[in-house]
């Protein structure tokens, strides 16, 4: 398949990255600045280097990627919220072309599951967002290989950042501060961390399982998500939980009542007690049990791998 | 009405009595006053609980709509009933209250909680600050008798100040 890959961050990148070694071709990639386009395939390496040396991966416009011959849009800008632009903006350009999209940006799929829906309706293009939630998990392969209605529940760690930072203050008895200035020299936590220690981007996960389980019936949104983040747990509040046998994890839910993302007393030996950075998922499947999905959730390769997965569903 | 002409149902009631003499007898006296008919009495002297309570599971026998006051009357007389009932389960569950406010409401916090009797604390540990930069955490253990851990998420939100972080257990009563 031949990509048009908006968005060079970290996930961006790594799709331009992997692409040759899955078998496709990036004939367009564009940041905020700027735009490269080759209709025979881009350099990889040129494109890295250069954006690496002088912060834009190119020099034509912009817009100059959707006149690209492409097949599928990878649409890794910067999740946004309420009307999720210029994200849907591009999803819109993509679809109005017949063209397919990929998804990593969570923005149009929480906050505007019902217009991208009506998009999809009207045209030959086709959307997928494994990308979107947990990372390289694969979320939403699962739960359409069983059906959406197979799934009467889920609930999981989907936030690696949150789960670094309580395990962290658990094992050391250190304060958040502490802890959070730790994950941000890691890597693990970026320079503004509130979606992810506030419980954003957990709900805005969970938002699209609810809105992918519902089937069209119900659309769920970020607001309508019952959230508590971890910024006011004290370090005393690990030690009394170790005492009474559980420890603190910030768990998403989706359930009959919505979404609800806070943190939890879990029992320690719970599989779904990950630690560090690892996510975990757990569906409740209405022949099968409960089933848990495990590994990284975040991170620009593992991102990608997800992107690329998709692609490969696409070209199939 | 001759009794043997009223219906007789089966109960259990769970008790938990202090370690002390004459208990037992306080107990049972008040279920004989209110009509019921004692069909056993299982006195755990050997299984002490957390708090020092001695467990009684007494069968009984009385006419339904006698129930409740019967529950009732044994209460009244001091006896801490955590479970009656023929269908209902008790339900332990733990809760951690923590975060900013908590320290300095925590008088009103837990005479609030001892307070409400649609629950019975099993367990109380209490972290106070370490320095003047510090936040208390309370862990409370509940027995909820109709296992309506809901209402108990809904009554200790409303005790608690709005800053204050209740963390509820994933598995509502353990796995």
């Amino acid at each position: 398949m031949r990509l048009a890959i908006v968005g060079a961050g970290s996930v961006g990148r790594a799709v331009l990255n992997q692409a040759s070694q899955r078998g496709h071709s990036v004939v367009a990639i564009a940041d905020s600045s700027a735009a490269a386009v080759d209709p025979d395939g881009l350099d990889a390496a040129e494109i890295l280097r250069r954006k690496a040396q002088e912060g834009q991966v190119g020099s034509a416009a912009p817009d100059t990627l959707f006149e690209a011959p492409y097949d599928v849009l990878v649409e890794a800008t910067p999740t946004t919220l309420e009307s999720a632009e210029p994200g849907f903006g591009h999803v819109e350009r993509a679809l109005s072309a017949d063209r397919d999209v990929v998804l990593a940006n969570k923005g149009p799929v929480a906050e505007r599951y019902q217009d991208l829906q009506a998009l999809v309706d009207g045209s030959a293009g086709r959307v997928r967002f494994e990308a979107t939630v947990a990372g390289a998990i694969p979320v939403m392969a699962t739960i359409a290989a069983y059906g959406p209605a197979q799934v009467s529940a889920v609930r999981g760690i989907l936030n690696g950042t949150a789960n670094f930072i309580l395990t962290r203050m658990a094992s050391e008895s250190l304060a958040y501060d502490h802890v959070l200035a730790e994950a941000q020299e890691l890597g693990v936590a970026e320079a503004d961390p509130s979606f992810d220690v506030d419980g954003t981007d957990a709900a805005l996960k969970c938002v699209i399982i609810a809105n992918v389980l519902s089937q069209g019936d119900q659309i769920h949104r970020l607001a309508e998500a019952d959230i508590t983040g971890i910024e006011a747990i004290p370090t005393s509040a690990h030690q009394a939980a170790r005492d009474a046998g559980k420890t603190i994890r910030l768990v998403g839910e989706v359930g009959e009542d919505g979404v609800r993302v806070g943190p939890r007393l879990v029992p320690v030996d719970d599989p779904l007690a990950v630690t560090g950075t690892e996510n975990i998922v757990r569906l409740e499947l209405a022949d099968a049990g409960p089933m848990h999905l495990a590994g990284r959730g975040a991170g620009g390769p593992e991102t990608a791998a997800a992107v690329l997965a998709d692609i490969d569903r696409l070209a199939e | 009405m001759a009794d043997s002409e009223m219906t007789q149902q089966a109960y259990t009631i769970r008790l938990e009595l202090a370690d002390e003499p004459g208990q037992l007898l306080a107990a049972l006296a008040p279920i004989a006053d209110a009509g019921g008919n004692l069909l056993s009495i299982f006195h755990e002297r050997g299984n002490i609980t957390p708090r020092g309570r001695i467990p009684v599971v007494v069968d009984l026998e009385c006419p339904p709509d006698r129930f409740a006051g019967l529950v009732d009357r044994v209460r009244s007389a001091g006896v801490n009933v955590v479970e009656a009932g023929a269908d209902r389960l008790a339900e332990t569950t733990q809760m951690l209250i923590t975060g900013p406010g908590v320290a300095a409401d925590l008088d009103q916090l837990l005479s609030g909680v001892h307070a409400d009797d649609a629950w019975t604390i099993t367990g109380l540990d209490v972290r106070t600050p370490a320095g003047p930069a510090g936040d208390a955490t309370v862990v409370l253990e509940l027995t909820v008798s109709d296992g309506d851990l809901a209402t108990v998420r809904a009554t200790l939100v409303q005790l608690l100040p709005a800053s204050a972080v209740l963390i509820e257990p994933l598995e509502p009563g353990g796995p």
